[in-house]
Formats: C-alpha cells, structure tokens, sequence
C-alpha cells in the first residue's frame, strides 16, 4: 500500500522539494503551511509519517509535534523533524518534545526515503 | 523545464516574499512597532531563504543568510538589546542579501566587497555584545562567517560533539570488525522510544534488508501481567550479522533511538540465552502486537487537539497567540492559484477578438435597418454589457497592486538618505491599487529616480531645515490612487521647493530659453523635463547626481502615461505620474490618411487644429512649417512620410495634429481626417511580421480590419532625416 | 513543431497544389493551418511591394505576402477568386496570396527531384524541389525564405 506522508513547512520550496522526492519514491503527499495547518490536515487525513519543519509561523514544530504526540488519535504517528545544519540543540529539543527522528536540510531525496523507512511501520 | 528548474524557480519566487516580509519586519521594529512575532518572522525569513539556498548549493547565499540568522537569533532571545543602529545594520543585511539573491538567480550585479564587510558587521555586532561570550566572541577579528552553532532561544550555546565519541567512535570501526567476526547488536527499548513513535519491529526490519541477521529476542523481563504496565518496555533484543555488513549502516539505523535504548552495537559476542526467534518478513501478527507502541502516559481523552506549546510564554507572546486565534482558517484555504501569463495573455486576446465581433455584430444589425427597440437589438445591447465586463474582468487579472514597487523604494530611501547624510522619512499610501503587471515593472526605474532627486534635490540639509523652522527629518510622500481609468502616484517632498532663479540660470546657461523670456513659474518649473538641461542621459545612470527628468518623462510616455510638476517655495514639489491601467489597451485618436485608417496615441497629442492658409509656410524645397502662436512648427505630411502617397497633401483640406515628441519639440502631423477618440486593443506586429519603421504596432478596429498605430517618435525623426539625410532615412530607404 | 524540415518529407507526404503565373506550385500541408478567401489587407508602411500588407485573423495580425510577386512574377490583382493560404513558418504564421488551390497531391519522398539547374537564383531560393505528377511539373515551395528578412523589414529599428 502506498505510504501517505504529511509534510509541514512554511516554505513553497522545501514542500515541493519534499513532494517530489517522496512522489519519486511513490508516496503520498499531504501539504501543510505550519503547525496550526498541519493540526486542520490530520482532522481528515491519518499518515503514516509526518515530516515537520521547526521554524513555522503560528505553531512552530516543536508545538506542532507535542499537540500530536497528546493526541490520542495521532500520537503513534512517527514524526521526522527537517533540520538546518546538524543542530544537536535543536535535534534534541525536537527529540524532547516527542520527534521520531531527523532529517538534516538541504536532505538528499534517498536519505529523506531511507529515514522515513526507518519510522514507518 | 525539469523539475527541479521549477522548484528553483519557485524558490526565488519565495525568496522575494522573504525578502518583502523581512524588509517589512524591520522597518516595523525601526518604528518601534514589531514585537516579538515580527522578530520571529524577520527571523523566518532569512532562515527560509537559507534551506531554499542549501537545497540548490547556493554557498555564498547560505553563508551571510547563516551570518545575519545568527545576529537576528540574538536579536530574538533578547541578548543583543536592538537599537537604532543595529536595526540600520539589520536593513543593510536585509538589502545586502537582496542582492545576493538576485545575484543567485540571474547573475545581476553584486558587490561583493560590500557583502564581506556587512557579514563582518553582522559577525561583530553578534558577538561583541553576545550575553553568553563565546570563544569566537573573544577573539578580536572574528571569522567572516560563523561556523558555529549559535545561541538559540533558550539562551543556551550548544556544544558540538560527535556521535562518534558517545558511541564508541573509530575504535569499533568497520574495518576493524568485519574481517570475519560476525557484528552483534544488543539492543533494549526504553518506553520513551515507543512514546517518540519509533517502533523496535521497524528498525528490526531495515536491519534485515542490510543482510543476513539472526534476531533473538529476550522475554525474560516480561512480568505478570498485574504488573505490566502498557507504557512499559520489557523486551530486548540481540542480532547477529553478517560479517559483510557495515557497522555505519547499523549504527544509521539507530540514529534516532541511541538516546531512548539501550544500544550495544560490536563484535564481542555473548551467547544469547533467550528464545530464537527468527523475525519474518512482513511480521508475523503476534510479534506485531508484542511490539506495538505502547500508548503514552498522561493519556489525554479529549478530542480537540490541545495547540498548546509547553514553554513558557512572555505576556507579548501570549497576546499573539491570542490575536492568531482569530484567523486559524485562512492557511488551509488555497486563496489564490498561479497562472502562467501566457494562458492570461491568451485570453486577454480573445477576449478583445470578442470586443471586436460584438461590435462588428451590432454594426451589421444596424445596417440591416433592425429597430433599436427589437429583441435582437436589446440582446445585442446586453451582450455589449457582458462583453466590457469580462474585458475588464480579464484586465483585472493581470493587475497587481503597487506594493512591491513600493517597498523597494524603502531601501532607495535608505541609501540616498545615507549617501547625502539627510535624514529621511519615507511615508506611503495607496499600496493596495493595483495595475497592470507591466507597467509596475517598468515604473521600477523612474520612480528610483524620482525619489532619488526628492532626497538629493528636494530636500534640505539638516540645520538648514532647522533654521527654517521644519522639523529635521524630511519627508518624501509616495501614494497611489484610481482616478477615472486610470492610477495617479505621487511622489512628493517637504523640501524647499524648486529653486526657479536657479533654474532659470540654468536653462538661460545652457541655451535653452532666452535670457530675458518671459516665463510663468509652471512653465519653469516645466524646463527641468527638458533634455537639455540635465547632464545625465541614461536612466540606467544610478550614481549620476542630478538625474535627468526628461529620462523620467520619456519612461512614464512609454507606458502610456504623464507627468506634471507642482511646486511651492518652502513647501516642496509633487511630481503626479497618471499612467493607464493596462498596456493593453491604449487610448488613440483614429485618423485617416489616403483611404487608409490609422491610430495616433492620445499621449503624444497636444492639440489638433484646422491649418489656415497664411500660417503655413514653405520651407527650402520640400519642408514645410505652420506658425502657431508665434512659433514656426514643422509639418510632417504623414501620407507622403508613410509612403502612402506621394503628391503633397493640401493643408487647407487636411487636419493637423499637434504632438510632442521625444525631444520636447512640437511637430504638427497632417492627417486627411480625424474620426473620432477610441480605446483601441494594442496588437503584437512583431509576433507574425517584424518591426516596421514609423509603427508602434497594430490594432484592429470595430470592423474587423486592422489599423497601424503610429509611432510618432519615429515619424518625426524620420521627417528630420529626411531633409538632413541622415542614416534613419538611409535605413528606411532600404526597408522600402 | 509545426514546421516541417526538408528531411520530414517522407514517404506519402501531402501537398497542397496552386497555380501562380501559368505555372504549378505546391507548399507541404503540414505547415498549412488554413485556407480563406481574399479580404483587403491594410497596407504597410515602407514594405517590399510583394508584402499585400496584414489581416486580421481571428485577432492577430497577420501578415499576407503575394506569392506571385514574391517568386519574381507579375504582382497579383487580387480578386474574390483568389484565396489565403494560411501557414506556419518557423514560429511565425504567414498568410499567401495565391490563385485558388487546384489539387491536394500525396506522394513520396522518391518524387521530389532537385531543383534543375536551368532555374534562376530567385527559383532556387524558394523550391526545394520538383515533383513529375502525370506529366505535369510543379515545384515544392521553401517556406523559410518567403517572408522578407530581418535585414529587409527589421532594418529601421530604432
């Protein structure tokens, strides 16, 4: 079955990016703008993963991350936060407030599919 | 175009609404109006700009973004207290990294010297007055560009270290370990690795794709299932691989989860007591279950998702949240789609073909004798109505508002207000009109320099307002407004007004009135569009004090539009631009000269008059003048300089129409007569044909036949060379 | 694209056959978008005299040539008889005067034989060939050189 993955990023360009690659990789492609918007998607939708940027507007990733990881519903969903740099500070307060794993921007298309491999049942 | 060229696309797309949204932040902090979501959107911007210039290996454009993202990163967690100063560095960043976006997208022009300087700006400024002193912060020439991780919000300095060293690092490297001995892994899940999602059957299973791996797993901690709780993690598991297999891959796998188990990953291998248990593939139901991520403690029932961030938050940051609240649903509407301007383009010409056919189809039933209050003529009346309203409905939808253009004169203001040491406020209004997608293009270049001479020319020095009783700042107005089809802007000044003496000096110095004209104060102020009497002649002359508005004037004449000047002493100057709605349309007056129908563009037009016989006057052998208040103007006989015809047009049975041209001069061009003023739909000559001398493009008339539009520049030109025999009339020679 | 190359001429290619000056002309139907009766042309200024000047085809300009004149024959008076073959050169679309069509031809590649070379310089610019149908000789127009060139009606940009 095709796997559907939700990606969160305020950026036109990184979603395309991510939609691309996954598209690639014949996944599904949910879009969402920021955290808030992400929370709207998952109320019809149910991934199998959600990639998450951290710096969004209205509700960064790391909000985004611990209302799903306190939802009953959407807590078991593996969460990949997107990453600039190798940020071990950032990496870790994601990892704090619940993220699954890491991916690390600019990600390469075969890292981005091997990690969501790595988190999706 | 591949798709990554679209993606790179869309990014400088974005980058512009980064760099809009950035400009806009900072001014708002300069006006003390931003809190501290404006910082974090300031804050955003440059860091979105950065992940777009990393995904396409834009080095240079990562390296200041990461240098000024730090700076705002201080700025953010209130360690670097924002003042004035630092909010003018901010906008030079600001302007700076403009650049190199530009520079990055089509190769424009870049300073470079001026972007190191600003990044050593950037670095100083963050770590000069840094709270938590780093070592970078110690040294006294900081690196240009900062490698290392900066503060983040919380206020902390990350150290860097390497996963490496935690987990043993080169001493169990690969090569050590695969000779032969196969690699073990003990691994034991702690609850947190199932509360964060991660799943031990998962990473199980991408072991097994890396090879052969004998998994068993240890039940032994399980206890009674009184005992158990769901939130628990009782089993581990050892797997032996493949001597083939690479600890990398192996330790890749468990990138995420080191923290949340416990993980032993080498080549010492221990018997393993437990049960074998060979994992299938896909799972088996039972071990699925076994391992299913354990629901996580403090269950919360509720099924509205809580947006509730766990961090403490500042009262500023509180009202945020609160003001948001009210607006949660336009991010997930799609407001606006993107539309490739051709398919517009496209259809703003069938629709002036449908113009066209509706006017055709009423002339026809005119012409029928069908009565004006028939069903038929009624219809037709509805359908003319329908038809103006999709045109302007399909004009509308290559409008946009003026704001960009706008915006971009902000930093025009900054840098002349800086390169003359004049303090200026710039003050806008009306950025929500919009207009045709071209004609904000292409107001670009003459609003620049018009805002460039308000600052340069208009204003006065500090202390000289001062002693003038005005405050210190001056002000330079920019508005935009509709006004009957079609948008005024305004460029206005709190200066001293236009100096007359001095531009009378100038205009008699340069030979261009007489010294003892006589000369109403519009009519100097009018001297200073004339050619001559500035000294720049390039609108592209960015560094030229002393602008040339005759330049201006021929730009905004170019779309379609005017410009006039108002100014009092004292008080200021206000240039007004009246400029048509869209470069589609253009307003003509339709003539007719030997049989054939023509359009003459309303903006070059003066005056049309009857020629009466005493006026006109001959002029050596072939030229002719007419004498209109005292002043002699050439005659251009437009059939003969068309080649239409070439006997010479009798004056008295013909119209002439006085224009302006390029130069300023008046010429009077003599049509045979003149039908009446029209809207006309601008056709492309050039798509199917090529440019044609004395045409400016062609258009097609209520009839269904195509009329040229003509360009009067070019006739008169051309008129000129004809008499002096100069390369224009040699070229057009040759054309014919 | 639309245009057709001299190579793309291949077997049973179709042609569109026209009388010009007593002698036969064909033009490859492929670069053929319509045909259309003669409507009056508004005149160019300072274009080559077998430039008829520009019609309006359904809202664009288009640029009508008489072919007649332009292959070096008597101007055509046009009249109602005569028709408009509307084709695409390159990316532009070109609007020919010609006499009305008399026949639309297939044949194949083999059929078309280099243009002899008794024919003058104006000739051999325009044909890419002659076909030999039923005894009769016509001549396979080029359309790239029929519109007059950048340097002819380009020249005056100022």
């Amino acid at each position: 079955m095709k796997k559907v993955i939700l990606t969160v990023d305020d950026s036109r360009t990184i979603r395309e990016m991510l939609r691309t690659a996954l598209a690639d990789a014949g996944m599904d492609v949910l879009q969402a703008e920021d955290g808030v918007h992400g929370l709207e998607v998952l109320q019809s939708a149910m991934p199998d993963v959600i990639v998450t940027d951290i710096n969004m507007p209205r509700m960064d990733g790391f909000g985004f991350i611990e209302a799903v990881r306190s939802n009953d519903q959407y807590r078991a969903i593996p969460i990949l936060v997107l990453t600039t740099e190798s940020m071990d500070e950032k990496k870790d307060r994601a990892r704090r407030a619940g993220a699954t794993g890491w991916i690390v921007k600019p990600f390469d298309p075969v890292k981005l599919v091997s990690a969501i491999n790595r988190v999706a049942a | 175009m591949d798709t990554m060229a679209a993606i790179k696309q869309t990014f400088f797309q974005e980058c512009e609404e980064q760099l809009a949204e950035l400009e806009n932040g900072l001014l708002a902090i300069e006006r003390q109006e931003g809190d501290l979501e404006t910082i974090n959107a300031v804050f955003r911007a440059v860091h979105s700009i950065k992940g777009g210039a990393g995904a396409f290996g834009l080095d240079d454009l990562v390296r200041f973004a990461h240098t000024f993202e730090t700076t705002l990163d201080l700025m953010r967690s209130s360690e670097l207290e924002i003042t004035p100063a630092l909010v003018k560095l901010m906008l030079r960043a600001a302007d700076g990294l403009a650049d190199l976006v530009r520079f990055s997208r089509d190769g424009a022009d870049l300073d470079r010297a001026r972007i190191a300087q600003l990044n050593g700006e950037l670095s100083r400024a963050a770590s000069g007055e840094a709270a938590v002193p780093t070592i970078e912060a110690a040294a006294p020439a900081a690196p240009a560009i900062a490698d290392e991780p900066a503060a983040d919000e919380n206020g902390f300095t990350p150290i860097r270290f390497s996963l490496d060293d935690l987990l043993g690092g080169p001493a169990f490297s690969a090569d050590e370990t695969s000779a032969n001995a196969p690699l073990t892994v003990r691994f034991k899940p702690k609850p947190e690795l199932y509360a964060k999602a991660n799943d031990a059957v998962v990473l199980l299973r991408e072991i097994r794709r890396l090879g052969e791996a004998k998994i068993s797993c240890d039940t032994s901690e399980i206890p009674l299932i009184t005992e158990l709780d769901p939130e628990g993690a009782y089993l581990s598991w050892a797997v032996e691989l493949d001597p083939a297999i690479e600890e990398a891959s192996v330790r890749e796998i468990f990138e995420f989860v080191v923290f949340d188990c416990d993980l032993d990953i080498g080549i010492a291998p221990e018997p393993v007591s437990a049960t074998i248990l060979t994992l299938p593939e896909p799972a088996a139901p039972a071990v699925e279950a076994a391992f299913a991520p354990a629901p996580i403690p403090q269950a919360d029932t509720a099924t509205v998702i809580p947006l509730a961030p766990d961090r403490e938050m500042t009262p500023t940051e509180t009202l945020i949240k609160a003001g948001q609240a009210q607006q949660p649903a336009a991010a997930g509407q799609q407001t606006t789609i993107r539309v490739d301007l051709d398919r517009v383009d496209r259809l703003i010409d069938l629709v002036g073909e449908l113009v066209i056919n509706q006017s055709m189809l009423a002339q026809r039933v005119t012409e029928a004798g069908i009565a004006r209050l028939s069903e038929v003529a009624v219809g037709l009346d509805d359908l003319e109505h329908l038809t103006r309203e999709i045109q302007d409905s399909v004009m509308a939808i290559r409008a946009q508002p003026v704001r960009p253009i706008f915006q971009r004169m902000s930093r025009v203001v900054r840098e002349v207000a800086d390169m003359t040491g004049k303090s200026v406020r710039l003050v806008t209004e009306g950025e929500g009109c919009e207009v045709d997608k071209t004609v904000i293009e292409r107001l670009a270049d003459p609003l620049t320099h018009m805002i460039r001479n308000a600052i340069d020319h208009g204003l006065e020095k500090p202390e000289d307002r001062v002693a003038a009783g005005k405050p210190e700042q001056g002000i330079v107005r920019m508005t935009a407004a509709h006004r009957s089809g079609r948008v005024i802007i305004e460029v206005s000044d709190d200066g001293a007004g236009i100096n007359r003496a001095r531009v009378r000096e100038i205009a008699v110095k340069k030979g261009l009135i007489e010294a003892n004209a006589q000369l109403s104060d519009s009519e100097i102020d009018d001297l200073i569009f004339h050619p001559g009497f500035s000294t720049a002649s390039s609108i592209s002359d960015v560094s030229g004090r002393g602008v040339g508005m005759d330049v201006v004037k021929r730009s905004i004449q170019a779309l379609g539009g005017r410009i006039s000047i108002t100014s009092r002493p004292g008080r200021g100057t206000v240039f007004t631009l009246s400029l048509p709605l869209t470069l589609a349309v253009l307003d003509g007056m339709v003539v007719t000269v030997s049989g054939q129908t023509l359009v003459v563009p309303l903006t070059a037009i003066v005056e049309t008059l009857q020629p009466k016989k005493q006026d006109v006057h001959g002029l050596g052998d072939t030229s002719r003048v007419i004498a209109i208040r005292g002043s002699f103007v050439p005659l251009i006989d437009i059939g003969r300089e068309l080649g239409y015809r070439d006997e010479e047009a009798d004056p008295l049975n013909s119209v002439a129409i006085m224009v302006e041209s390029e130069n300023r001069s008046q010429s009077a061009l003599l049509v045979d007569g003149i039908i009446g003023q029209q809207q006309v739909v601008i056709k492309s000559l050039e798509t199917n044909y090529g440019h044609v001398f004395g045409v400016a493009a062609a258009t097609i008339l209520g009839d269904g036949r195509v009329a040229v539009i003509l360009d009067v520049d070019a006739v008169v030109a051309g008129s000129r060379a004809d008499t002096g025999r100069s390369d224009i009339s040699n070229r057009k020679r040759n054309a014919a | 694209m639309m245009h057709v190359s001299e190579k793309d001429v291949s077997a049973n290619s179709e042609l569109i056959a026209f009388r010009l000056g007593g002698q036969e002309f064909c033009v490859d139907i492929m670069s053929v978008r319509d045909i259309r009766g003669w409507t009056q042309t508004t005149p160019l200024p300072h274009s080559p005299e077998y430039v008829k000047g520009v019609i309006n085809l359904r809202g664009s300009v288009l640029p009508v040539i008489d072919l007649a004149a332009r292959l070096g024959f008597r101007a055509t008076e046009p009249t109602a008889r005569h028709v408009i073959i509307v084709t695409q050169v390159n990316n532009q679309s070109v609007g020919l005067l010609v006499e009305a069509v008399s026949d639309i031809l297939t044949i194949n590649a083999g059929a078309i034989q280099p243009t002899p070379d008794v024919a003058s310089d104006l000739a051999r610019m325009f044909m890419r060939g002659v076909l030999a149908i039923e005894g009769r000789m016509i001549s396979l127009i080029s359309l790239d050189c029929v519109l007059p060139q950048n340097s002819e009606s380009a020249g005056t940009v100022h």
